[in-house]
Parts: structure tokens; sequence; C-alpha cells
């Protein structure tokens, strides 16, 4: 299948996945005023992805903002990779030394998903 | 708030272009204003929620053929001391207030801890509407801001109501 790629944009992130690596990547802000329409495309990628994935897969999520309406897509991205498989999916969750509030949205979403997500400190 | 610094107000008509210049600019103020990092990122965090938020109302308003001009104002201020304060104003249909209000209150009553677990499960279970949040941007705003939501709703014809909000952003 295709790779999955996006430019980021001042309101949208960079969006990077490769389905031969499983190489994924999410990078810079996700603040769009419909955040469905903007993560419908990837949506569709995955479920396609996730039938006819050939192995580990590992997603870096590296977010300067995001406001609410992505985190709900988010949640929708990770539903997704639940049904790879606990042990085929680790995320990697990136936040600046200092920014609680970006160490405890990953927290929020470490708590609800049933993948490992690792926190990652990038020291300033 | 007092002497404070004005960072940035606007009252006027909206539509999605210009509430996403309003938050490029604000990005722009806050980056030349604001020396600590985790402070620039709550304040415009909880600007961007409030404006999509705003802009949501304004599309309903719009669709009703009501009132086209003078929508709605914002006021981002700074205090010497580093605190923020936003203020914001819009219409919205009166049948949305009972609602809204009632969010509002319930959101106002719990406590941060309470705030994190109520986040977890709108997120975990809320279903995903098409305007976005599904309930997450008041929780959201309460939660960042750490301090209560101050709010008023004025009778303005049959149809609307003028709604305003006041959100204080403590620099400590």
């Amino acid at each position: 299948m295709e790779n999955f790629y996006l430019e980021e944009t001042s309101k949208t992130p960079k969006l990077s996945f490769d389905a031969q690596t499983g190489k994924f990547l999410m990078s810079g802000r996700s603040i769009p005023e419909n955040s469905i329409e903007f993560y419908r495309p990837l949506f569709e990628w995955l479920d396609e992805y996730v039938t006819s994935y050939k192995q580990p897969t590992v997603f870096d999520i590296s977010l300067e903002y995001f406001n609410t309406s992505s985190s709900k897509c988010l949640v929708e991205v990770f539903r997704r990779l639940e049904k790879v498989g606990g042990q085929q999916v680790a995320i990697n969750w990136f936040y600046e030394e200092d920014d609680e509030d970006m160490q405890e949205s990953g927290e929020d979403f470490k708590e609800i998903i049933d993948i490992p997500i690792k926190m990652q400190v990038i020291v300033n | 708030m007092q002497s404070d610094g004005i960072v940035m107000s606007y009252k006027g008509a909206a539509t999605g272009g210009l509430i996403s210049s309003m938050v490029d600019i604000v990005q722009n103020r806050l980056a030349d204003l604001e020396p600590k990092l985790t402070v620039k990122k709550k304040v415009f965090s909880i600007l961007v929620e409030i404006l999509q938020n705003i802009y949501h109302h304004f599309e309903e308003v719009a669709m009703a053929n009501e009132k086209e001009d003078d929508v709605i104002m914002f006021v981002l201020a700074r205090s010497e001391t580093g605190n923020y304060c936003i203020n914001s104003g819009n219409y919205m249909s009166r049948a949305h207030v009972p609602a809204l209000q009632r969010r509002i209150e319930e959101t106002n009553a719990l406590s941060q801890d309470e705030l994190k677990e109520k986040y977890r499960q709108v997120l975990n279970n809320g279903n995903l509407s098409n305007k976005g949040g599904a309930g997450l941007g008041i929780i959201d705003i309460a939660r960042k801001s750490g301090n209560k939501l101050e709010y008023n709703f004025n009778h303005y014809n049959d149809n609307l109501s003028f709604f305003s909000l006041t959100v204080r952003i403590s620099a400590s």
C-alpha cells in the first residue's frame, strides 16, 4: 500500500506514515477548525494498514499544540492501532522538559489507550 | 488586572479565515511578550479553544440569518505581574443556553483532580461530533487555566443570547 504523507502547516501537523517500515510520525501543531475533516483520510489509511501490516509499528508523536477536537481524533487513531495488538505497536510521546500540560496530555492517553505509550522528555 | 497591557482585542464579524488570522497574531504577540514557555503555551491553547468554540457558535448564528455584524469580541490582557485574562463574548442561540450553562456549572464544581478524571472520561467515551470537541473544550479550558470560569448570558432577542466568558490564567 501507499505511504501517507502530509506537509506541516501553521494549523496542522506533519504526518508521515510509512506502510513498509511501520515508522509513523506526527509533529508540529494540530489546531485545525475542523479536525475530523483533516484526519478522516488518515483514519481511512489506517483502516487499510491494520489489515495488511507486516512488521512492528513505532509511532512518534511530538506535538507543540493540539486542540480538544484533535485529541478526540488522536483517540480514533489509537483505537485503530489497538487492533494491531499490544505487542506490535509502540507509541513515543515527546514533550519539552517543563511542559506539564503536554506531559499530562500524554498521561491522559496512556490511561485510556491499550497500547504502550512511552513518555519521552525533550531536554531543552 | 490593573494597569494591564492589552495584548490583543477584537470586536466585529467573524469568519473561519479571520479567526485563523487572529490565532496567528496572538501567537506572534505571545512569542514577543511571554518569556515562560509553559505560560505561553497555556495561554495560546486556551485562546485557540475559546476562539474555535466561538467560531462554531458563529456558524450556527450565521445559519439562522441573525446579526451579521458585531457578533464576536475578545480581549487578551496581561498584568504587570504576568497573569493573563481572556474576555470573550458572542451571540448564541437561546435554545442552547441551558445546556452550556449546565456544562459550565458542572465544570466549575470540580476540583483539579476531578477535572482530570472528567477529561479522561469524556475523551474515552464521548462521541466524535462534527464540530469536533464533543464537550471537551470547557473542561480543557478550566483544567489548563486552574481557575473557575466566570460567565454571563444576556438576553438579546427572542432567538439570541449574548454569552460572555472570562478566563484567568495565573503565571505561577
